[in-house]
């Protein structure tokens, strides 16, 4: 355990390792859509040293979002797995996560998934509004909302009304 | 053996911000006891993640609370571990879910006021509360939003179900004259900048309320008595049977974890 914490303690970090570490962690995927990294979702939004430590700073996507425990524990054990020692996972609530932070590499990989990404800049306020959503499998615009809320907080669930097709989509927030 | 309750310290800031995580939690957890038992697929999915929703935003105040407390709690002290007396969350919220146009009557009524007042809260000169609502005012907005489609589904469908969302609406009525209470204690926090005076939401609560129950066909009630109580202790007895589900675990088998 000593011999352990010394040779933890004798790890030094240089920007090169650093660049290393937020490969990896910005590579840890979103448990409930596993082509999306927390990179691509803008989750993950700094990766520094403190104290000669690694700390990583994660923001929330939905307040209630359960996979954010998840993802912080992957973090940390893909971080420890490549050899950076114990390292600390922070939240910073401020400024808020938003849909349109999303990278285009996981815009792209969200519809070939199968999931319409989020529309930016969408009427999220209209009481009563209508958002103009393209079926990710035929790209058609001719689509239809079954319902406001689906498998997880992130999610809509959407039919084409061409091909026929059910679908989600990622909501925006 | 069973755990005692805590007791919280009591400055003006952590009152506040324990009073609204009360509030979304006791509302959170109502909805989490429709999961299973809408009265459809969707809704069952729609109910129970607005409650995530609302049992988040919860959490995010009570970690700050805890900060602010400096006391070595963390959130699931003052969720767990305050007895009914102990809890200022609305009387409105802790009303039981009765039938579906009851609950989301109150979630309407609710989200009408709260919405607005998320998005007041973003310009709080205190920077954890203000970074709290800009994430909470986003999932507000949906929730308004739902609520109000189907107040309207309801007001403007059936006989029965109008009858019942206008029965809801005269009952829950009562229960919202509170969101707009102030007592000295916030006072001086509205002159701080930190909280914002409800007073000044109200003209547009009225507005979302008149123009969504207009399109519901439903007649907003006349009775202007209000009853109060809920921000210092003195709830329904509806609050202490939701408590006892909620914090049974916990109380029975003290710091028990996953």
């Amino acid at each position: 355990m000593n011999a352990l914490a010394l040779h933890r303690d004798a790890i030094v970090i240089d920007e090169v390792r650093l660049d290393e570490a937020r490969r990896i962690a910005g590579a840890v995927v979103d448990p409930e859509i596993p082509v999306l990294s927390i990179a691509d979702l803008g989750v993950l939004r700094e990766v520094r040293l403190n104290d000669g430590r690694i700390e990583v700073l994660i923001t929330p996507t939905y307040s209630g979002c359960p996979a954010m425990t998840m993802i912080a524990l992957e973090i940390e054990l893909a971080l420890e797995q490549a050899g950076f020692g114990p390292v600390t996972v922070a939240t910073v609530l401020s400024p808020a996560w938003t849909t349109d932070w999303m990278s285009e590499d996981g815009r792209r990989k969200l519809t070939e998934y199968g999931i319409a990404p989020p529309v930016r800049g969408a009427g999220r306020r209209a009481l009563f509004g209508a958002e103009e959503v393209a079926c990710p499998q035929c790209g058609s615009l001719d689509t239809s909302r079954l319902a406001e809320f689906g498998s997880t907080s992130c999610k809509a669930l959407w039919r084409c009304n061409a091909c026929l097709e059910p679908f989600d989509y990622f909501r925006c927030h | 053996m069973p755990v005692a309750s805590i007791s919280v310290s009591d400055t003006p800031l952590l009152r506040y911000t324990l009073r609204r995580a009360d509030d979304a939690l006791i509302l959170g957890h109502r909805l989490s006891e429709w999961c299973g038992h809408a009265p459809m697929l969707e809704e069952d999915m729609a109910l129970a993640n607005m409650g995530l929703d609302l049992i988040g935003q919860a959490r995010s105040l009570y970690a700050y609370a805890a900060r602010v407390e400096a006391a070595g709690r963390d959130e699931d002290a003052y969720a767990y571990l305050r007895d009914v007396r102990g809890y200022g969350n609305l009387l409105l919220v802790e009303q039981p879910n009765g039938d579906f146009a009851q609950t989301m009557l109150r979630q309407f009524l609710y989200s009408a006021f709260i919405d607005p007042w998320w998005r007041a809260m973003m310009d709080s000169t205190d920077a954890t509360l203000a970074a709290i609502a800009a994430k909470a005012e986003k999932e507000s907005a949906y929730h308004l939003r739902h609520a109000s489609e189907w107040v309207v589904r309801l007001g403007d469908g059936t006989q029965e179900s109008h009858r019942r969302a206008q029965a809801a609406l005269d009952a829950l009525w009562p229960f919202t004259g509170e969101m707009f209470e102030v007592d000295p204690s916030e006072r001086e926090l509205i002159a701080e900048g930190v909280a914002i005076e409800p007073e000044s939401l109200r003209a547009g609560w009225c507005e979302t309320v008149a123009s969504v129950l207009a399109q519901a066909t439903l007649a907003v009630p006349q009775n202007d008595w209000m009853q109060k109580g809920g921000r210092n202790g003195h709830h329904t007895e509806h609050l202490g049977h939701l408590l006892s589900e909620l914090q049974y675990l916990q109380r029975s088998f003290p710091g028990a974890v996953w």
